[in-house]
């Protein structure tokens, strides 16, 4: 047998031999494969944060669970991406986040295009173990064109990143901790007065949940568009 | 075979989850044959009976009669049914929870009345402080999300039911 190529990796996945290129992450292998993991915060043509923790995977041999938006494809690593445990994980998960903001679909301009309701539904979540806190939050509708709703925010932080690595506006950031962290336009300014938002309207497409939106939309009617984000990576990548 | 009997309770929700329950067309005849439906806000049986084999229940617990109701279902079913998003997540009904029920209650009879504005402290019975979902109050057995769920859900869950069989939605049921 011969050596892999440079830069070729082989690992398992759910007891399957898989190679990959060494610089991707296991998440962008399984998606190659049509291995389903779920994720809320990792979106294609974004840096990775690793902080939603859906992605989780086991790995043979290790206490600790990776996550796999995170987890570079190494040789010789043996990942599950399937197991009771991360079953568990991942439903107690979605579920806290629904209890921890008013989500409340079906009065949500998002509903039946929400990427936290449908994790839910795929996770088989059929009721929230966890008592609802039912929060306090503000929604910001300064801005001419779009509307931020705290309660339906799930601190992804996609929005932040896209402003700051796609449009280079970096309009947004996460102020707080833990349970009070909040997303911020400026230096906490209403959204309408930021000086630095180009209105481009890239975060509100990114945003998987209805706290980004645009105005004028009712209940179900906001559909995001993501299709520009891999577009315009793609484009960076071929004229670096 | 004896008839399973049947209750649906209306607590704080808009009814649509009863209307759903209604529209699933020529089948409602089919789980009519299996039941007798001892208690209902579509029949006009004043007092929950003493055993109940299935109780459906719509809307959240958010005032001191449905908690009182609650309890007093629970302890006479032997399945009870948490149907549609108030019931299951307190969904509509919850948005109060933020204002505290006397901001609710200003809002509603007095800054908002034009005759006579007064919180009314008879007969109607007092708010609890937040509007929540049942199984935060008593154990439920069956929870069927959805604002309302579809009939063809409802169907199924009851259909499963009463055949004896443990509801199962196939990731059908959502929130919303
Ligand atoms: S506003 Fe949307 S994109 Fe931004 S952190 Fe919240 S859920 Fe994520
Ligand atoms: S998708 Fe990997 S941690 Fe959120």
């Amino acid at each position: 047998m011969s050596p892999a190529a440079p830069g070729v990796v082989t690992f398992v996945m759910d007891g399957k031999d898989v190679s990959a290129r060494a610089d991707q992450t296991v998440l962008a292998v399984a998606r190659e494969h049509n291995v389903a993991i779920p994720t809320l915060c990792a979106l294609e043509g974004l840096s990775t944060v690793g902080a939603c923790r859906l992605c989780l995977v086991e790995i043979a041999g290790s206490p600790k669970l990776q996550p796999a938006c995170v987890l570079k494809a190494t040789e010789g690593l043996n990942v599950s991406t399937r197991s009771e445990r991360l079953d568990k994980y991942r439903k107690m998960i979605v579920e806290l986040l629904l209890s921890e903001r008013n989500h409340v679909c079906s009065v949500c301009v998002s509903n039946g295009h929400c990427d936290l309701q449908s994790l839910a539904q795929s996770l088989g979540i059929d009721h929230v173990r966890f008592p609802y806190l039912y929060p306090s939050f503000a929604v910001d509708a300064s801005h001419a064109r779009f509307t931020l709703d705290h309660n339906r925010c799930v601190l992804c932080t996609r929005c932040v990143r896209v402003c700051d690595e796609v449009e280079g506006a970096h309009t947004w950031d996460v102020m707080g901790r833990g349970i009070r962290s909040q997303v911020i336009t400026g230096l906490k300014q209403p959204w309408g007065e930021s000086e630095s938002c180009t209105t481009c309207g890239k975060c509100v497409q990114v945003c998987p949940t209805g706290a980004l939106s645009e105005k004028g939309k009712s209940v179900a009617e906001m559909r995001k568009r993501r299709d520009f984000l891999p577009y315009l990576t793609q484009m960076r990548e071929e004229h670096a | 075979m004896s008839k399973v009997r049947l209750a649906t309770v209306w607590m704080d929700g808009c009814s649509g989850c009863h209307m759903s329950f209604l529209d699933m067309d020529e089948r409602i005849l089919e789980i009519a044959d299996k039941v007798d439906l001892v208690y209902s806000p579509l029949v006009d049986i004043k007092t929950f009976p003493e055993s109940v084999d299935v109780t459906i229940v719509e809307g959240a617990v958010s005032n001191e009669d449905d908690l009182k109701k609650a309890k007093m279902i629970r302890a006479r079913t032997k399945i009870l049914v948490a149907l549609g998003d108030c019931a299951v997540t307190s969904n509509v009904p919850a948005m109060r929870n933020q204002f505290g029920t006397e901001g609710v209650l200003a809002r509603a009879y007095l800054e908002n009345a034009q005759i006579n504005p007064h919180v009314p402290n008879k007969v109607i019975p007092p708010l609890l402080p937040q509007a929540r979902p049942l199984h935060e109050f008593v154990p439920v057995d069956v929870f069927v999300p959805g604002c309302p769920p579809s009939a063809d859900d409802i169907f199924s869950v009851v259909a499963d039911l009463l055949a004896g069989r443990t509801p199962d939605l196939h990731g059908r049921g959502r929130f919303g």
